[in-house]
């Protein structure tokens, strides 16, 4: 039992406790981790006052890993153990990666995401993702002083479905509670548009260091509706880089250079292009391993020249997203620049033009992503009971199925608001056929072979019937975190089958578990003590809710006899969690959820009345 | 209630011609309460009637925004259901203008004239907007839903040609 609590006079004796929740922009060069403190969102900075933790990741022959700023001072002296960008291979295989012959990694291919071979072992960039992920949630929980109930983390709005369970993944590989994935420029927009009060249809552009998104809003009093999305997940600040690269390769004409050297010349070409935004020219000097010198200097007329298919390339997402939302230039009240990228002058000019109006670039844009992400944090772990503000978004890529000779049957079309499910009913072809195997897919082009393959799985056990009299209903469900999963169900006798996508890293559901156990705070805690205080945390949320529910709606929805029901499922629980069994609590639990089953519907439909009441309505023929 | 019809549920009435901002403002307000948003800690069963119901929202908004959707819906309600690929037999007319179209995609894909896509697209959208003039009469007044039905079928035709031309365009930009 809680003890009550006296409050100081002028406190008053807060009946919730205020939640730690945190927003983490998990960035292919930066991230940063920020949270809501009084009322604002603010960026954590680390104990040397920096905000931005370079996306590198180190590890060492002793079995150490080394994230951030000291990573990245090592990158060129251990190339192959250094992993910088690993966001970019996020749900990818070795053929997605079109560089990889300038990469210094050894790379292992796997079904479904590459994996890279360390001088540790072979890492998965989910565990990569997951050390930078570990380094954020110490910061916060440090600078926080208590464990974070809950994060938001974003991801570029064009990420697809394998892009989006990896990072999830990721967070769960370090601890975090996900409370929900959180497309990157709508974060932005988020932190632009309630810092601004702005009303109408913005365009967020997005350029950062590995991925382009571009994303139409429509901000009506704290409604945020994306229109339309569209962008480019290996498009940024690193092709720029990787054009003065080359443009250094041709002018010194070198010969092929160790995986050290090449990653120094990077370094160099992303430090001159970075000048160059404030800058007429660069000088870019170094020192190669075998004492050849390099120096030269790059005019920002030749860098313009070096990139002007690059930033023509950004444009081509932009003119579609526009398509897509049926909207024209004039339509767009202003454009947001997001993304460090964005600092280029040729990107800004470009965007200047297109638009025929100057871009906002009033706000930070290496942190307004963190900032909006710890705005939507705060609010869904229920610190502020926000009826002001909600994000209505879409899910970027068309999802579908294979069907015969290799087309895709779009069941879900790009652009269409999320949460959504789609059915589509499909037969047999064969006499007597059993068994039906299902192709899930994503991408816009007709073949399955120019789509991303996102799953396969079988119905088995359809009785045999003549061709065509079987009816399989094949469901696509997406959440509000833009995940899939997919179910199928053959109509006239009910055998069913059920995935949720996901992609393989190499690492099973057990394996997962397992290094969860292992990477506790608690290092002393065994797994029972986990299980039962999880177990309890949960349950004192669940008694929480539902007290606040019966208070607000008991007495008009419900009977005396359910209303009896419910407190007695109630008194039930209360009285387990006086006992240290976590399975009692957990059957206790279950049986509440079920108890207040017609109780939640009741309370769903009467919010719903209510909302259209509010309206002047039409007269309603039902 | 999470099976009343789509118009009731925006407190609309069941019409091609609908005031959009209307739609617009219901369909904000509605998931602002049913958004999952909203339940992000609340019990397993609330979450469950959250889904649904934002999920159910989302469907209805996107067939009643899009003209084509409401009005193949409108004729559903009606008991007309419209069968697409069952090749619905089109006035010979039409299909010459189909072709034609079509063949002009193709040759300002090939010559890489931009111009003549947006140009195609504008009058393809003239096109569009004066058939869906017609179906608001012939559902809304005339309520002559044989009629209205062979129109849907027309404004189907006309999407894909537009898909192609957007097709077009987008690989033409790139
Ligand atoms: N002054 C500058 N001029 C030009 N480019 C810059 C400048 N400052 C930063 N950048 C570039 O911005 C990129 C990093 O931007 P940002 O931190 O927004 O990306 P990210 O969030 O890590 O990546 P992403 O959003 O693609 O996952 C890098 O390519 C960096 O070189
Ligand atoms: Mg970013």
């Amino acid at each position: 039992m809680a003890l009550l609590q006296i409050s100081e006079p002028g406190q008053s004796a807060a009946p919730h406790q205020h939640k730690l929740a945190i927003g983490i922009d998990l960035g292919t060069t930066h991230s940063l981790v920020a949270t809501v403190r009084s009322g604002m969102s603010v960026v954590l900075n680390d104990e040397m006052g920096r905000a931005l933790l370079p996306s590198v990741v180190r590890f060492c022959a002793d079995g150490s890993v080394v994230v951030g700023h000291d990573a990245q001072a090592a990158q060129a002296l251990d190339p192959q153990n250094t992993i910088v960008s690993v966001k970019r291979f996020m749900g990818r295989g070795l053929k997605d990666i079109a560089d990889i012959a300038h990469l210094p990694y050894r790379f292992v291919d796997a079904p479904g995401m590459l994996q890279i071979n360390t001088i540790t072992g072979i890492k998965s960039p989910v565990e990569v993702s997951a050390e930078i992920l570990k380094v954020l949630k110490r910061r916060a929980e440090k600078s926080l002083g208590g464990e974070i109930t809950g994060a938001v983390i974003t991801v570029p709005a064009y990420f697809d479905d394998a892009q989006r369970q990896a990072t999830k993944d990721a967070a769960r590989l370090a601890g975090l509670n996900v409370l929900r994935l959180l497309n990157e420029p709508t974060a932005a927009a988020i932190a632009y548009g309630l810092d601004n009060a702005a009303e109408g249809i913005y365009v967020v552009y997005d350029l950062g260091g590995g991925t382009f998104d571009v994303s139409i809003l429509r901000l009506t009093r704290g409604v945020f509706e994306v229109l339309a999305t569209s962008g480019d997940s290996a498009l940024g600040g690193d092709d720029f880089d990787r054009r003065i690269y080359c443009w250094i390769l041709e002018q010194a004409q070198l010969p092929p250079l160790s995986a050290e050297d090449n990653r120094l010349l990077l370094t160099k070409a992303r430090e001159a292009k970075e000048w160059l935004s404030e800058h007429h020219e660069a000088r870019i000097t170094c020192v190669l391993s075998h004492g050849r010198v390099i120096d030269l200097t790059l005019t920002a007329a030749t860098f313009n020249e070096l990139t002007a298919t690059l930033v023509a390339k950004t444009m081509t997402p932009v003119r579609k997203a526009l398509r897509d939302a049926r909207l024209d230039v004039t339509d767009i009240k202003g454009v947001v620049m997001v993304g460090g990228a964005t600092r280029m002058p040729q990107i800004r000019h470009a965007v200047a033009e297109f638009f025929g109006s100057e871009p906002l670039t009033n706000l930070d844009p290496d942190k307004v992503v963190a900032l909006g992400a710890a705005i939507q944090a705060n609010i869904l772990v229920g610190n502020k009971n926000d009826d002001e503000l909600l994000l209505l978004d879409v899910v970027p890529l068309s999802l579908g199925l294979e069907t015969m000779g290799g087309l895709i049957e779009k069941i879900i079309p790009r652009n269409s608001p999320i949460p959504i499910a789609r059915a589509q009913d499909f037969t047999t072809f064969k006499d007597g056929q059993t068994a039906m195997s299902i192709h899930v897919v994503q991408g816009e082009r007709e073949l399955v072979s120019d789509c991303r393959s996102l799953a396969r799985f079988e119905l088995r056990g359809i009785p045999p019937m003549a061709a065509g009299a079987a009816r399989v209903r094949v469901t696509f469900q997406v959440d509000a975190d833009g995940l899939l999963s997919v179910s199928a169900r053959e109509l006239t006798s009910g055998v069913e089958a059920h995935v949720t996508v996901k992609p393989s890293y190499g690492l099973s559901e057990e394996q997962i578990a397992d290094m969860l156990r292992a990477s506790f705070a608690h290092a002393d805690e065994d797994k029972q003590a986990r299980a039962l205080r999880e177990a309890q945390v949960e349950a004192n949320r669940l008694l929480e809710t539902v007290a606040a529910a019966l208070k607000a709606d008991g007495d008009s929805l419900l009977s005396t006899e359910e209303r009896a029901r419910i407190e007695a499922a109630v008194s039930n629980l209360r009285q387990a969690l006086t006992r240290d069994d976590a399975n009692a609590i957990r059957r206790e639990i279950a049986a509440l959820n079920q108890a207040t089953e017609a109780f939640a519907a009741r309370r769903m439909d009467m919010s719903i009345r209510k909302a259209l009441a509010g309206h002047k309505l039409e007269e309603i023929d039902s | 209630m999470l099976q009343q019809n789509h118009f009731a549920l925006f407190g609309l009435k069941p019409a091609f011609e609908i005031d959009t901002a209307r739609l617009d403002q219901a369909y904000r307000k509605l998931q602002a309460e049913v958004h999952p948003d909203r339940y992000a800690t609340a019990t397993a069963q609330e979450k469950l009637q959250s889904l649904a119901w934002a999920t159910r929202i989302n469907e209805a908004y996107q067939t009643l925004k899009n003209p084509l959707l409401r009005a193949r819906y409108l004729l559903q309600l009606h008991g007309f259901e419209i069968h697409e690929g069952a090749n619905t037999a089109m006035p010979a007319e039409f299909l010459m203008q189909q072709m034609e179209w079509r063949e002009a995609i193709e040759d300002a894909r090939h010559t890489r004239n931009l111009n003549t896509l947006v140009a195609l697209n504008r009058e393809l959208e003239h096109e569009m907007e004066a058939l869906k003039h017609a179906l608001g009469t012939a559902l809304d007044v005339r309520g002559d839903y044989a009629s209205a039905a062979e129109m849907v079928c027309k404004l189907r035709f006309l999407e894909k040609v537009r898909d192609e031309i957007e097709l077009a365009l987008e690989d033409l930009e790139q």
